[in-house]
């Protein structure tokens, strides 16, 4: 048995040590919002959040994420920065087939959390590693400009 | 539309993708599964199969066409409505179920997304639809105050009596408007009546994709549902000559293995254990006829085929002649590699297999063929095959075949129990069904002031027509290989365009993203920039010189080049290039990129800028994303895509070495529209065609160098050395 701790809520889960956070919850909690799609760290579409730490959960080893609090894209509008990500992201309609967009927000809401006003380069730094095949780069970029903009100027920071 | 009206509107349509979503959700496993048969036993109004009026107002759309990020779920949603005279607030929306006679894509004659049509081929069919309910409603309304229906307004889901102010919702008179008979002529909307049509107005879909409620095909969960992970046979018509399964059947987790003669499945709880269990099996394979063929080997064969003429699809005026007398004479041999699609969701499909009927669970961009498959695999009859449709993952064409449809069928025949058939992104990446390779040979005559006289255009490549709808292949004529070529707009005298089949043996090829425009337009646009090199004109002033009977090409390349800063002066090392593109979906699109060639020979883009004339546009800001999305597919594609194959196995698996771009790589995208009234033309592919060419021609404005053979990384690293 292992102790996972999702969203704020712990669940005892039945799984070998070794086995990856994306299909413990993907497979075993049923959260499918994370999605699988290389198994090798190499495109992103499966970050989620481990202690606000943006990573990819298909490498990550559930015994990894012991005593730590996973965030995933079912809750991440609950955080100041996921929020202001999610409304910019509708603002702009970003996504087109939208399967990677769970992993760029999961992405772009650990930066905006930590950097409140970053520049492309911190902006080309935190999302390199997410692929988006429909190719929403240039409104990903966009809209994570607009969700700083907006923390800014509402004053209450993205850092939670 | 004021602020006000604005934010509320986001709101409403906020609401409406939740409702989808928990809608379908709520549905489950049986639900959706009686779509179909909800539209014909509701007690409300369906006046048709895309519209769904029930007694309490609930307006639900049934959409023929799958949603793979085009935006298809809000564009046909957008041509009922504007004729419905409901907004796009008020409706929930539907995936169709298969059925050919109800939902087949008018140019295809079967349901089928694919080819940039859905808004061409379903433009006026949905408004008629949505006109057709409008009609009928206000005919009840009118009835039940005893009044003309002409002094009676539809508006926002409610049908008013003008003179008196009198009003009824579209839900109080579904029962009425079911009862009375379907007009036989209805009048459509003058275009500039319209309300919605042409308007940014904001994508249904967008909201479930930012909280993760948004339901592919792989989120498929079902009681007692298990998880199969598959390997095929590596090398194409190979088969499973012995298994040692013992160490997989051990392994926590994994509950079964499923023995193929072409490949092994693992099933199991989880997805981890059954890839684990996949990586403890030892399977020995019997490569079969294709043990040997490496990459060489195909193009040695097309280079062969090069060498005899094909059917010709296209023959102006005497081009043996006219280039036997031209003043000079341009050859070139030009190749595009074999392409994987690489969709982010990966291949899946769910079957359920009970002793009498069979339910599937997948995102298919051809639901009828998935029934079909299944039906075929199971030996059961088609209407006790039930297929549910889900938002795609990418499609790009790759969805556009069966095959992972077919194989998850004929796994779940041996499990007793619903499963989900997963691929890793490595069998995604080894048994795509690819953009076949092509091989062109193309010569040309220039008169002695620099003018094209003639222009011969071989093209060596499959017939996937002739595979994928064999009734479209008449007379040995690919309409898809010649696509892009055979349309040729310059103005020159001799023209001859064919095409000669030449079959890849090793590994299965199907469409790409506009597979023959995208081989086609990268040929073509890259030979008339030598031809204007040749004559030592600017390649723009060369192209708008030939273009005197085709204004809205010229149009476009006009936009373009102004827009892209055409002639202006750019440092060392970087160039601009302009492609022109028009082809069977009917849009013009000209495209100038500007790029970067470093000391290290890597190629940057930095810019594209591109001009589309696509006729009328429903979605002016989904256009755009679509020419967005299509420039970063090509850019891909172009620098570095490519499939090898080396003794019958592909060399490349995951992203690590089928490179694709990244936020860091990607330039800005200018995309410039015309306004026009023409009829709608196609989008959601000439983006990605246009771009080949465009970035091989900057490559030799900043360069000169011509690359005739894609990919361009490294093409451009092999003529450096």
């Amino acid at each position: 048995m292992v102790t996972v701790k999702v969203n704020g809520k712990s669940h005892q889960v039945d799984v070998p040590s070794d086995m990856p956070v994306l299909w413990v919850l993907r497979d075993v909690l049923g959260m499918t919002g994370t999605k699988f799609g290389c198994g090798m760290a190499l495109c992103g579409a499966c970050t989620v959040q481990l202690d606000g730490q943006a990573i990819r959960s298909c490498l990550t080893p559930v015994s990894a994420a012991a005593g730590k609090a996973i965030t995933t894209i079912e809750a991440i509008g609950a955080t100041p920065a996921g929020k202001k990500v999610q409304q910019a992201w509708i603002a702009l309609d970003v996504p087109q087939c939208g399967y990677c967009q769970s992993g760029q927000i999961m992405s772009a809401s650990a930066l905006l959390a930590r950097n409140a006003s970053p520049t492309d380069a911190d902006i080309d730094a935190a999302m390199a590693g997410n692929i988006c095949r429909c190719g929403t780069y240039g409104r990903v970029r966009a809209a994570i400009k607009r969700a700083a903009q907006r923390s800014s100027i509402s004053g209450t920071g993205a850092r939670s | 539309m004021t602020a006000a009206s604005r934010r509320e509107f986001v709101a409403i349509l906020a609401a409406a993708g939740g409702g989808l979503l928990l809608g379908y959700r709520a549905e489950g496993a049986q639900g959706a599964a009686s779509s179909a048969a909800a539209a014909t036993t509701s007690p409300g109004f369906a006046p048709n199969a895309f519209i769904r009026i029930a007694p309490g107002g609930g307006i639900t759309l049934i959409m023929p066409q799958a949603e793979m990020g085009q935006g298809v779920y809000t564009s046909l949603p957008m041509l009922l409505a504007e004729e419905l005279e409901v907004a796009p607030g008020q409706i929930r929306l539907e995936h169709a179920p298969p059925d050919d006679k109800l939902y087949a894509n008018p140019f295809f004659g079967e349901q089928m997304t694919g080819a940039s049509s859905s808004v061409r081929a379903f433009y006026e069919p949905l408004r008629r639809a949505g006109a057709t309910a409008r009609a009928m409603l206000v005919a009840a309304a009118a009835a039940s105050w005893n009044v003309d229906p002409a002094s009676c307004r539809a508006h926002k889901g409610v049908v008013t009596h003008t003179p008196t102010r009198r009003s009824l919702t579209y839900g109080v008179l579904a029962a009425r408007a079911a009862a009375l008979q379907v007009p036989d002529k209805v009048t459509l909307k003058d275009p500039k009546d319209f309300t919605l049509i042409g308007t940014p107005a904001k994508r249904l879909d967008t909201p479930s994709k930012v909280n993760g409620t948004a339901q592919f095909g792989i989120d498929v969960q079902l009681p007692g549902m298990l998880i199969a992970t598959v390997a095929a046979s590596p090398v194409l018509g190979g088969k499973v000559a012995r298994l040692d399964e013992q160490k997989a059947k051990a392994m926590p987790g994994v509950r079964q293995i499923v023995r193929l003669d072409d490949g092994v499945a693992v099933v199991a709880d989880h997805m981890w254990a059954a890839k684990q269990g996949l990586a403890a099996l030892d399977i020995r394979w019997d490569d079969g006829p294709n043990a040997k063929l490496s990459t060489p080997d195909i193009v040695q064969g097309l280079a062969k085929a090069s060498e005899s003429p094909g059917v010709t699809a296209r023959k102006d005026g005497d081009p043996e002649s006219a280039l036997a007398g031209a003043a000079k004479k341009v050859e070139a041999v030009y190749e595009a590699p074999f392409l994987a699609h690489v969709t982010m969701e990966p291949m899946n499909c769910t079957v359920h297999v009970r002793k009498d009927s069979c339910e599937v669970w997948t995102g298919s961009q051809v639901l009828s063929r998935a029934r079909a498959t299944a039906a075929e695999v199971t030996g059961l009859p088609l209407e006790k095959v039930v297929v549910h449709n889900h938002l795609l993952g990418g499609g790009f064409g790759r969805r556009l075949e069966v095959d992972y449809v077919t194989q998850a069928v004929r796994i779940a025949k041996q499990v007793n129990a619903p499963v989900k058939v997963v691929w890793t992104r490595e069998e995604d990446v080894q048994h795509d069904v690819y953009r076949p390779y092509y091989y062109d040979r193309l010569a040309a005559g220039i008169d002695s002031q620099g003018r094209p006289v003639a222009w011969t255009h071989r093209i060596v490549g499959p017939a996937i027509i002739a595979r994928y709808v064999p009734l479209f292949f008449k007379d040995g004529k690919d309409v898809d290989a010649v696509d892009g070529a055979v349309q040729l707009l310059y103005d020159i005298p001799a023209i001859r365009v064919e095409h000669v089949r030449h079959e890849e043996p090793a590994l299965n090829t199907g469409f790409w993203r506009g597979v023959g425009v995208t081989h086609n337009n990268f040929v073509v646009e890259s030979f008339i920039d030598e031809l204007a090199a040749a004559s030592t004109q600017d390649p723009v002033a060369f192209r708008r010189a030939m273009l005197g009977k085709s204004p809205r090409a010229r149009a476009v390349l006009d936009l373009a080049a102004k827009e892209g800063r055409w002639g202006t002066p750019l440092p060392r090392g970087r160039g601009r290039g302009v492609a022109l593109l028009y082809s069977d979906w009917g849009s013009y699109l000209a495209q100038v990129a500007e790029v970067e060639v470093t000391g290290s020979g890597d190629i940057r883009v930095r810019r594209i800028v591109c001009a589309v004339d696509c006729g009328r546009i429903v979605n002016p800001d989904i256009v755009r994303a679509q020419i967005e999305s299509g420039v970063v597919y090509g850019i891909s594609g172009a620098l570095w895509g490519e499939v090898t194959l080396k003794d019958g196995r592909v060399e490349q698996s995951n992203f690590h070495n089928y490179r694709v771009l990244r936020m860091n790589e990607a330039p800005p995208v200018d995309v410039h529209l015309v306004r026009s009234g023409e009829a709608p033309g196609g989008i959601g592919e000439p983006g990605t065609a246009v771009t080949a060419a465009a970035l091989s021609n900057a490559i030799y404005a900043a360069t000169g160098k011509r690359l005739r053979k894609l990919p361009l990384q490294p093409g451009l690293a092999s003529s450096t050395r």
